[in-house]
This record gives structure tokens, C-alpha cells and sequence, in this order.
């Protein structure tokens, strides 16, 4: 009887911990990303359309940039066909960021919400106008003494 | 069935199931050939300029002091390429810099040399070499020499392991010890930053070369240093070097340096 009690006892209690995340994330609604493309650049737009279509961008972008730093750093071509014909700039700094210059409000929201942890932004492109100097956070590093 | 009416059904049935796929490939074959001349398929389009070339400089010290132009090499390089002034020579980070001969052609040193030619600042940088040993050392092919001839560097590979620091003999590469920024009074927002832990070091301007313009110290050097194909003899550098003596940092190494220096001034010295 009390062998039967104590494993009761635990099964419960080990139930309860599985439960946890589904307990504390009970009746939460998470959104779907809330992405902005209020930027002056964008606005001025006649057309507002990026490079290739919505979907593949949203899906491939990162397929995309792969490809681009490839070509531009290591084959010395810069030059981009769309699927309309049209040629861009392969340029993170200039061509992506040059539209999408509200890191925070458009890259962050999805990489957040999906915890993909980029350091696209250490070399590339977002400076703060009123604190240039503003550095990005680059984990624990102890190879490497800070300024002092 | 006899053998050779099974014979002669097999060929038919194979000719016959290998009709569709040629019909099919002639089809198609014609199709995109139409497309082509409308429209060109979409990606990357190969702009690189493949034919082999060595891009060299061929530096005039004299002229640069005489025109006072150094400063303006360096700081319009500093400037572009978002290069941080850390202050310390342990942490320093150089793509272009000044050097006195003595640092400059340690070899050739001579305490008979005339104090002008010993005193005179030497625009020293990447010698984008003919057989670079950075290259060869690099462990994940993060910089590598381009067909024109550039020892290029690819950030996004660097391990920052610093074989190419200690395989470089012109000391030209440079460890960031610290987030770039931190250093950087103005940042250049055209040009990526590096970050924490990576070499850097001169790219010859590679992406102002792509885009047909020549690197920006020999834009503000006014002349004092010319900028061409090293390979092709009607070339200015090629010219320049046939009717001066020149000198090259350490070359019996055989690293094959591409950056030439007239050292008394050209033709009438040579």
C-alpha cells in the first residue's frame, strides 16, 4: 500500500513538472510579429515593393544575403537581377539598409520572435545619429580587454 | 516469339521511347534561347573583371614630402574604411601608415646614406605580394589574392587566430583588440565597421577598383603615386618603372612585393 502511495505520489509530482510550461504560457497570446516599414526611405517610395517579392524575401533573405556577401566580398561582383529584370546593388549597407533603416522595429521583431541571434549589425550598417560610438553587444568575451 | 522479330520490337519501342525526350530537349532548348535574348536570368550578374592582372603602386617619397600629401593619403584611407585610432602601438590598427627608412628598408640601411633620404617618411601598406604568406598561412581561407592581383580579406571568415600577422613580413595586418567603434570618431556609414577579434588590413580599394576608380591614397596623393596593371607594359606604373631606379621592401624573401619606391626622386637620380 505505501509503495503504491509513494509511486502515485511521484508520478504526480513528476506530471506537474512536465506541465509547467504549458501551466505559465496558459492562455498567453503571442502575436505575430509586428514589422514596421515606416521609414523615410520607404515612405518616399512610389512603388513600395523590395527587391523580389514579399514571400521569397521573407523566407529567403537570408539565402539571398549569403549569396550576395559571397559575390561582393570574395568574387568582386556587386551587380543583382531580380526576378523583374531590374539590377541592384548587392549592398547590405546601401541597398537593404539604405530602405529598411529601422533595425529595430523591422530585422529585430522576427529575429526575436523566432530567437535567431544575428551580428549582422556590429559592422553593418545602424548608427545611432545621437550616440555614433554606440556599441553593440558582443557577448562575454574575456580574450579581450574592454577600454578603459 | 522468335529472336529476331523480339529484337526488332525492342529497337522499336526504345527509338520510339527516346523520341518525346529529344522532341522535349529541342523544345526547350529553343524556348530559352527566345527568353535570353528578352530577358537574362535573374541572380547575380558577373561583373568581375576575371582577366589576370597584378595592380601595383609605384610611390615617389620625394615628391609625396614635397607636395606635403601623406597626412591626406592616410587620413582619407582612415576615414573611408572606418579605420579606429586606438592611440597605442600594441592595439594599433594600420592599413596605410608612415615609416623612416631605417623601418621601411631595414636591409638597404646604410649609415653613409644621405640624412634626407634617411629622414624621409615612406607611405607604407599592404604589399599585395605576388606569393603572399598570409594567404598561404590562413587557416579558413579568409583572405586570399584576388585574379587581379589583390591580397583580399573576408571579415565574415577570420577566426582571428593571427597566422597572417606573424606570417606578414611588412607587420601591414592588424588584430581589432577592441569593438572598432569604441574608436571611431566619425563612422564612415558607406563602409562596414570590423568587429572584435578579426585581422584587417589595405584591400587595394578593391571595392572602388570593381567600380573602375582608383584607390583613394593614390586619389590624394596628386601624382606622387601612380596606380596600374604591373602586367601590362604600356601601363603607367610599367612605364614609370622602366625609366626610374626603384627599390622594394625585402625582397629577397620572395614574397614577390607590388609596391615599387622611387627613392631619389626618378629618371635624372637613377
Amino acid at each position: 500500500m505505501t509503495k503504491k502511495w509513494t509511486i502515485g505520489i511521484f508520478v504526480v509530482i513528476l506530471i506537474g513538472i512536465f506541465a509547467i510550461p504549458f501551466l505559465v504560457n496558459a492562455g498567453r497570446v503571442d502575436g505575430d510579429p509586428d514589422v514596421s516599414l515606416d521609414t523615410p526611405q520607404i515612405n518616399a517610395l512610389e512603388v513600395k515593393e523590395c527587391i523580389e517579392p514579399t514571400d521569397y524575401m521573407r523566407e529567403s533573405h537570408m539565402v539571398l544575403l549569403d549569396e550576395w556577401r559571397n559575390s561582393v566580398v570574395r568574387d568582386g561582383n556587386y551587380e543583382y537581377r531580380s526576378q523583374s529584370g531590374q539590377i541592384y546593388e548587392m549592398s547590405l549597407d546601401e541597398t537593404c539598409l539604405g530602405c529598411h533603416s529601422n533595425q529595430a522595429d523591422f530585422c529585430d521583431k522576427c529575429h526575436e520572435y523566432s530567437s535567431v541571434d544575428l551580428y549582422c549589425w556590429q559592422c553593418h550598417g545602424t548608427i545611432d545619429e545621437e550616440n555614433p560610438n554606440a556599441v553593440i553587444e558582443n557577448g562575454d568575451d574575456v580574450l579581450f580587454t574592454e577600454k578603459a | 516469339m522468335e529472336r529476331r522479330t523480339f529484337l526488332k520490337a525492342a529497337a522499336a519501342v526504345g527509338a520510339t521511347s527516346l523520341l518525346p525526350v529529344s522532341a522535349m530537349a529541342v523544345s526547350s532548348a529553343m524556348a530559352s534561347s527566345g527568353e535570353d535574348a528578352q530577358r537574362e536570368e535573374p541572380g547575380v550578374v558577373d561583373t568581375y573583371d576575371a582577366t589576370p592582372k597584378q595592380w601595383g603602386f609605384v610611390i615617389d617619397a620625394k615628391k609625396i614630402e614635397e607636395l606635403g600629401v601623406m597626412d591626406d593619403m592616410i587620413g582619407a584611407c582612415n576615414h573611408a574604411h572606418n579605420i579606429p585610432q586606438t592611440g597605442d602601438p600594441k592595439t594599433e590598427v594600420k592599413w596605410i601608415w608612415a615609416e623612416p627608412f631605417e623601418n621601411t628598408f631595414a636591409d638597404m640601411e646604410s649609415e653613409y646614406m644621405d640624412e634626407e633620404t634617411l629622414d624621409r617618411a615612406y607611405p607604407v601598406l599592404c604589399n599585395h605580394c605576388d606569393n603572399p604568406p598570409c594567404v598561404r598561412v590562413c587557416p579558413t581561407k579568409a583572405t586570399f589574392k584576388r585574379s587581379d592581383g589583390i591580397v583580399m580579406m573576408d571579415p565574415h571568415r577570420c577566426i582571428g587566430c593571427r597566422f597572417c600577422m606573424g606570417g606578414c613580413p611588412y607587420g601591414a595586418r592588424s588584430l581589432n583588440f577592441f569593438d572598432p567603434r569604441l574608436y571611431l570618431d566619425e563612422i564612415n556609414p558607406d563602409y562596414p565597421t570590423r568587429t572584435k577579434g578579426v585581422v584587417e588590413k589595405c584591400t587595394l580599394c578593391a571595392e572602388r577598383i570593381d567600380k573602375g576608380e582608383i584607390p583613394l591614397c593614390v586619389e590624394a596623393s596628386k601624382g606622387a603615386v601612380l596606380f596600374g596593371d604591373l602586367n601590362d607594359p604600356d601601363s603607367e606604373v610599367s612605364r614609370a618603372l622602366k625609366e626610374a631606379f626603384f627599390i622594394r621592401r625585402r625582397v629577397s624573401l620572395g614574397t614577390g612585393p607590388n609596391m615599387y619606391y622611387i627613392v631619389s626622386g626618378g629618371a635624372e637620380n637613377a
